[in-house]
C-alpha cells in the first residue's frame, strides 16, 4: 500500500514543474526577503546547525555512495563547509558594504561607489565525488549574496542526494531554497528556465550543454570543471614529505576521483626509480600490504567508471608499464593505488582526465622539459603542482604554467585557503568561488555615481564651438597648464 | 582567416606579449595613433554618423586618450601578483593571486561609438598581455576602413590584427576557438555569440543595452536646478550619437503634475542646443543607415504613438535625419515602449506619484543604466536597493562612462 502511494506521488519533474519552481522562487525574491542581512544570517546559522546535528548521517550517506572513509567525509566535506558558513557569517557585513570608487577631476564634484546586489534566482548543479561540499558550498555563497536558490545534486550519489534534499527542506527556508533531485530529464527541464546565474561543477561535455542553455537567456555561468593536473617532481627535495603529500592529494582525496587530484607525474629519468621506491614504501605505510583491505580508501563510484578505468589500465602499451599495484575487485568496485612508469604520451591514460587511483609517471631528461610537456598536452588543467627547492624553477613554473591554481611543494590544499579564488581557465572552467569569491560570484557589482547640481560644465552642451573643443581637450587631459591656457583663450576670444 | 588566427596563437606562445615592456610599447603606440590621426578620426566619424568634432572628442578620442594614459600609469600595479592571506594552520606557507593573459582574444565592436568600443576593449586586452583579433562593425564603414589601414602602421602586426567585413565574417570567426570573446551590441546577437562560445567553453564579456530610464523628481525645487536637469536630460538623450547609445536615456518617468513644466524646459533646451527645427538642425549626429532610419520611423507609425508626439516628429529620409522628438504617454504596450529605442525619440511617461517609477522599471527587464534626478535621500536609497541595473547615476547622465567604475 505504501509503495503504491509512493509511486503515485512521485510526479514527473518536467519543464512545467521547473517553470513553477522558478516562478515561486522569483516571487519570493521580489519580496526582498533574501536581501535582508537577517535572512542570510538565519539561513547560514541553520546550515551550521544542520551540519552539526547530522554528521553521522552525512558520513553514512557518503559511505553508501562512495565508501568514503569517515576521516575524509568529516574533514573534506563537513569541516570545509562549516568553515565556509563561519567565514560568511563573520565577514558578510563587510562584504555587503558598498565599496568606494575613485572619482576624477573631470566630473568634480561627485562621489562613486560599487554596490553588491544579489543576482536573483540562481541554479547550482553539483557533482557526485564531493556531493555535500560541491552542493552546499556554492549554496553558502549564493545565500550570503542574498539570492533564492535551486540546488540539483548529482544522481550518481543517490544516498547523498536524498539526504541533502531532506535536510535542506527541514532546516532551510523552502520558500527561497529548494532542492530538485533527478538526472538528465530533470536537469534539462531546469536548464530550459531563465536563471540569473548558474554554477555547474562537473565535466567539459555537460558544461558545454549548460553554457549553451544559459546563452539563450544571457545567463552568466561559473563552470568548475577538471583536467589533467600534473605534478612536476624535481630532485634535491625532501622525498618522503613530497611523496606523502602526493599520496594525500591523489589517493587521500576520494581515491583520485577529485578535480584537483594529481593526475600524472613528470620527473627526470635519473630520479624516477627513487620516486617509485618512495611511493611503494609510503603507500604500504598508508594502506597496508593489501590496499583492497584498507578502510581508508574510497571505492570507485560505479561500474561505468570502473570499466572506464580498467580500459585505461588494460591498454596494451600501458599494462606492461605497471610498477606498483594493479589489483582490482570488480564486485566491490575497488582498484588499488596503481603506478605506471613511462607510458607513451599518446596512450589513453595520458589523453583523458584519469579521475581514479591510477598514477602514470612520465620521465624527461631535464626537469625544465616538463613545462613543454604540460603545454603540449592540450587543455589548461584545474591545478598544477611542483615539488622543488630550486627558486628559478619555481619562478618559471609560476610564470609560464597556466592552470586554475598552482601549488608549490604540496597538493590540493589550496582549495582550503579562502583568500584564493578557486576555479579553472580554458577547458578547466570559467569563474571562481570560495571565501569572498563566492559572495562575488553570486552578486552583481552595481556602479553608482552621485552628482549634484553645482558646477554644471557648459562645455558638454551644444552649441559646439572650437573654443569649447580646446577647453574640453585640456580638461580631459587633466593638465592644469592646459586648462588655464584654454580658459584664458576662451575669455580672450 | 585561419592563417591570421594561427599566427596570433603562435605569437602568444612565444611569450612576447607577456612582457610589460611589450604591453607598454603597444599602448604608447596606440596613443600615438590617436594623437597623430585626430583629424582623420573626426572625418571618419562625421562621414559615418554626422558627429561633430566636440562630440567626437568628448565621447571617443578624449575617452580613449584617458583610458590609455590611465592604463599605462597603473599597468605595473595591475600585473603584479597580489598577496593572499594564509590561515595559521598552513604557516609558513605563502599565497598569491597572479593575473595571466588568457591567450587569443576576439573583440567585436559596434557602430555607434566605432572608435571607443573597438579600442577601449583593445586597450584592456593588450594590457593583460593577450594577442587580439578586432572585428569592427561594417555599419560604420569609414571608421572600419580607418582601423584596418591604420592599426597595422602603429601596432605589432603579429599580435594585433583587424578584420573588415560584415555578419558573415562575424559568423565564421565565431566557429573558431578563442580564449575570450568581448562583444558589444544587441542582446539578440549577444545570445548567438554566447551560444557559439559555449561550444569551446570560451568565457565572454557581453556589453548589451536595454531601456535606460530617467526618473525626474527635481522639478519642484529651484528653477536653476530644473534647468540643469533639463540640460542633462537633453544632453543625455540627443548628445550621444542622437540617442543611438547603449547608455542614452531611453525614456523619462515624471509625475503628471510636472510633465508640462518638464516638456517646456526640454523644448527650450533642444532649440538652444540643436536649432529651431529640422531645417536648421546642428550639433547633432544623424541616423547611421536606412535600415535604422526605417525602424525608427516605423515606431512612430502607430496612430496612438503618432498622436502622442508633443514636439518634433519631422524626418528627412535623404539626409537620414530625425529631429529630436518628444512623446507624452504613448501606449505602454506600443513597440516604442517595449523595445530599446536607440534613436532621437523620447517618450515621457507620467505617474501619479514619482515613487511608482520603481515598480514601472521593475516591470521591464534590467536596464543598463538607471538615471534618477532627485535630491530625496530616501528615494535614492529605495532606487538603489529595490531596482536592478548595470549602473545607477544620480542627477546626471552619461558621465559615469568616463569613470573607471
Amino acid at each position: 500500500m505504501l509503495m503504491e502511494n509512493k509511486a503515485e506521488n512521485k510526479a514527473v519533474f518536467d519543464a512545467e514543474s521547473a517553470k513553477e519552481v522558478v516562478k515561486e522562487l522569483r516571487d519570493s525574491f521580489v519580496t526582498g526577503k533574501t536581501k535582508s542581512h537577517r535572512w542570510r544570517v538565519t539561513q547560514l546559522k541553520a546550515m551550521l546547525k544542520m551540519l552539526d546535528e547530522n554528521e553521522p548521517q552525512i558520513v553514512a550517506a557518503l559511505r553508501d555512495d562512495l565508501s568514503k572513509p569517515e576521516f575524509e567525509s568529516s574533514l573534506y566535506e563537513i569541516q570545509i563547509l562549516k568553515n565556509s558558513c563561519r567565514l560568511a557569517l563573520k565577514e558578510m557585513n563587510h562584504w555587503m558594504m558598498p565599496e568606494k570608487a575613485k572619482t576624477s577631476l573631470t566630473t568634480f564634484p561627485s562621489s562613486a561607489e560599487i554596490v553588491s546586489e544579489p543576482l536573483g534566482v540562481v541554479l547550482v548543479i553539483s557533482a557526485w565525488n564531493y556531493p555535500f561540499l560541491l552542493s552546499l558550498d556554492p549554496v553558502v555563497g549564493a545565500i550570503s549574496a542574498g539570492n533564492a536558490i535551486v540546488l540539483k545534486p548529482s544522481e550518481m550519489a543517490p544516498a547523498s542526494s536524498s539526504l541533502i534534499a531532506k535536510l535542506v527542506a527541514d532546516y532551510l527556508d523552502s520558500s527561497c531554497i529548494k532542492v530538485v533531485e533527478g538526472a538528465v530529464p530533470e536537469t534539462s527541464a531546469l536548464l530550459e528556465q531563465k536563471w540569473d546565474k548558474i554554477l555547474y561543477t562537473g565535466n567539459g561535455r555537460v558544461a558545454r550543454i549548460v553554457m549553451a542553455a544559459a546563452a539563450k537567456h544571457l545567463t552568466p555561468v561559473v563552470l568548475e570543471l577538471g583536467g589533467k593536473s600534473p605534478v612536476i617532481v624535481d630532485s634535491n627535495i625532501n622525498l618522503k614529505v613530497a611523496t606523502r603529500r602526493i599520496i594525500a592529494g591523489k589517493w587521500g582525496c576520494n581515491n583520485g576521483q577529485a578535480c584537483i587530484s594529481p593526475d600524472y607525474i613528470i620527473t627526470t629519468k635519473d630520479y624516477a626509480t627513487k620516486l617509485v621506491d618512495s611511493f611503494k614504501c609510503e603507500l604500504e605505510r598508508f594502506y597496508g600490504k593489501d590496499p583492497l583491505e584498507s578502510k581508508d580508501l574510497s571505492r570507485i563510484v560505479n561500474s561505468n567508471h570502473f570499466d572506464r578505468l580498467s580500459k585505461l589500465m588494460d591498454e596494451e602499451k600501458v599494462s606492461s608499464k605497471i610498477v606498483h599495484g594493479g589489483q582490482r575487485n570488480e564486485k566491490n568496485l575497488q582498484i588499488a593505488p596503481t603506478i605506471f612508469l613511462d607510458v607513451p604520451v599518446n596512450s589513453l591514460i595520458m589523453k583523458e582526465e584519469i579521475f581514479g587511483p591510477l598514477l602514470p609517471i612520465i620521465t624527461v631528461d631535464k626537469v625544465e622539459q616538463s613545462f613543454d610537456l604540460i603545454h603540449s598536452s592540450g587543455g589548461k588543467p584545474l591545478a598544477a603542482y611542483l615539488f622543488t627547492n630550486n627558486k628559478k624553477l619555481k619562478r618559471k613554473f609560476v610564470e609560464t604554467v597556466s592552470a586554475g591554481g598552482l601549488v608549490v611543494n604540496d597538493t590540493a590544499v589550496h582549495l582550503a585557503i579562502h583568500s584564493l579564488p578557486f576555479g579553472g581557465v580554458g577547458e578547466s572552467g570559467m569563474g571562481s568561488y570560495h571565501g569572498k569569491f563566492s559572495f562575488d560570484a553570486f552578486s552583481h557589482k552595481k556602479a553608482v555615481l552621485y552628482r549634484g547640481f553645482a558646477g554644471d560644465a557648459f562645455l558638454r552642451y551644444p552649441p559646439y564651438t572650437p573654443g569649447k573643443l580646446t577647453l574640453l581637450q585640456a580638461l580631459l587631459s587633466g593638465s592644469i597648464v592646459g586648462i588655464i591656457r584654454a580658459l584664458l583663450g576662451w575669455f580672450w576670444a | 582567416m585561419e592563417k591570421s588566427i594561427a599566427e596570433l596563437r603562435e605569437t602568444f606562445k612565444t611569450g612576447g606579449t607577456k612582457s610589460i615592456s611589450w604591453r607598454k610599447s603597444q599602448l604608447k603606440a596606440l596613443l600615438q595613433l590617436i594623437n597623430q590621426n585626430e583629424d582623420s578620426i573626426f572625418k571618419a566619424l562625421d562621414q559615418d554618423l554626422g558627429k561633430s568634432p566636440v562630440e567626437s572628442y568628448r565621447d571617443e578620442v578624449g575617452v580613449l586618450k584617458k583610458s590609455v594614459t590611465y592604463t599605462l600609469s597603473c599597468l605595473e600595479k595591475w600585473v603584479a601578483p597580489k598577496k593572499a592571506e594564509v590561515p595559521l594552520l598552513f604557516f609558513p606557507a605563502k599565497a598569491e593571486v597572479m593575473p595571466q593573459p588568457l591567450g587569443v582574444v576576439l573583440i567585436f565592436s559596434s557602430w555607434n561609438f566605432p572608435f571607443t568600443l573597438a579600442l577601449d576593449p583593445l586597450i584592456g586586452a593588450i594590457s593583460a598581455g593577450n594577442t587580439v583579433l578586432l572585428k569592427p562593425s561594417d555599419l560604420a564603414p569609414a571608421c572600419m576602413s580607418f582601423l584596418v589601414e591604420t592599426i597595422p602602421k602603429y601596432l605589432d602586426n603579429k599580435a594585433v590584427k583587424v578584420l573588415a567585413g560584415g555578419a558573415d565574417i562575424g559568423e565564421r570567426l565565431l566557429q573558431l576557438k578563442w580564449d575570450k570573446i568581448f562583444f558589444t551590441g544587441s542582446p539578440r546577437v549577444g545570445r548567438l555569440v554566447m551560444a557559439a562560445a559555449a561550444k569551446h567553453l570560451t568565457p565572454v564579456t557581453l556589453e548589451l543595452g536595454g531601456k535606460s530610464p530617467a526618473i525626474v523628481d527635481t522639478l519642484s525645487t529651484t528653477p536653476s536646478k530644473a534647468k540643469v536637469t533639463a540640460k542633462r536630460i537633453v544632453g543625455g538623450k540627443w548628445g550621444p550619437c542622437t540617442g543611438q547609445a547603449c547608455i542614452a536615456i531611453d525614456y523619462v518617468l515624471v509625475e503628471e503634475k510636472l510633465a508640462s513644466t518638464l516638456i517646456e524646459l526640454l523644448k527650450k533646451t533642444i532649440k538652444r542646443f540643436y536649432g529651431e527645427n529640422i531645417k536648421s538642425l546642428k550639433n547633432i549626429s544623424r541616423i547611421v543607415n536606412k535600415h535604422q532610419f526605417q525602424r525608427l520611423v516605423n515606431l512612430l507609425k502607430d496612430p496612438d504613438v503618432a498622436d502622442s508626439i508633443v514636439y518634433g516628429g519631422s524626418v528627412d529620409e535623404e539626409k537620414l535625419v530625425i529631429e529630436p522628438t518628444i512623446l507624452l504617454d504613448p501606449p505602454l504596450d506600443s513597440e516604442i515602449m517595449s523595445e530599446e529605442i536607440f534613436g532621437p525619440l523620447l517618450p515621457i511617461i507620467t505617474l501619479k506619484n514619482v515613487e511608482e517609477s520603481i515598480d514601472f522599471i521593475n516591470s521591464k527587464s534590467n536596464p543598463l543604466v538607471i538615471y534618477a534626478f532627485t535630491e530625496d535621500e530616501t528615494f535614492k536609497k529605495r532606487i538603489l536597493s529595490e531596482t536592478s541595473s548595470g549602473t545607477v547615476t544620480f542627477n546626471d547622465s552619461m558621465v559615469q562612462y568616463r569613470y573607471s567604475i
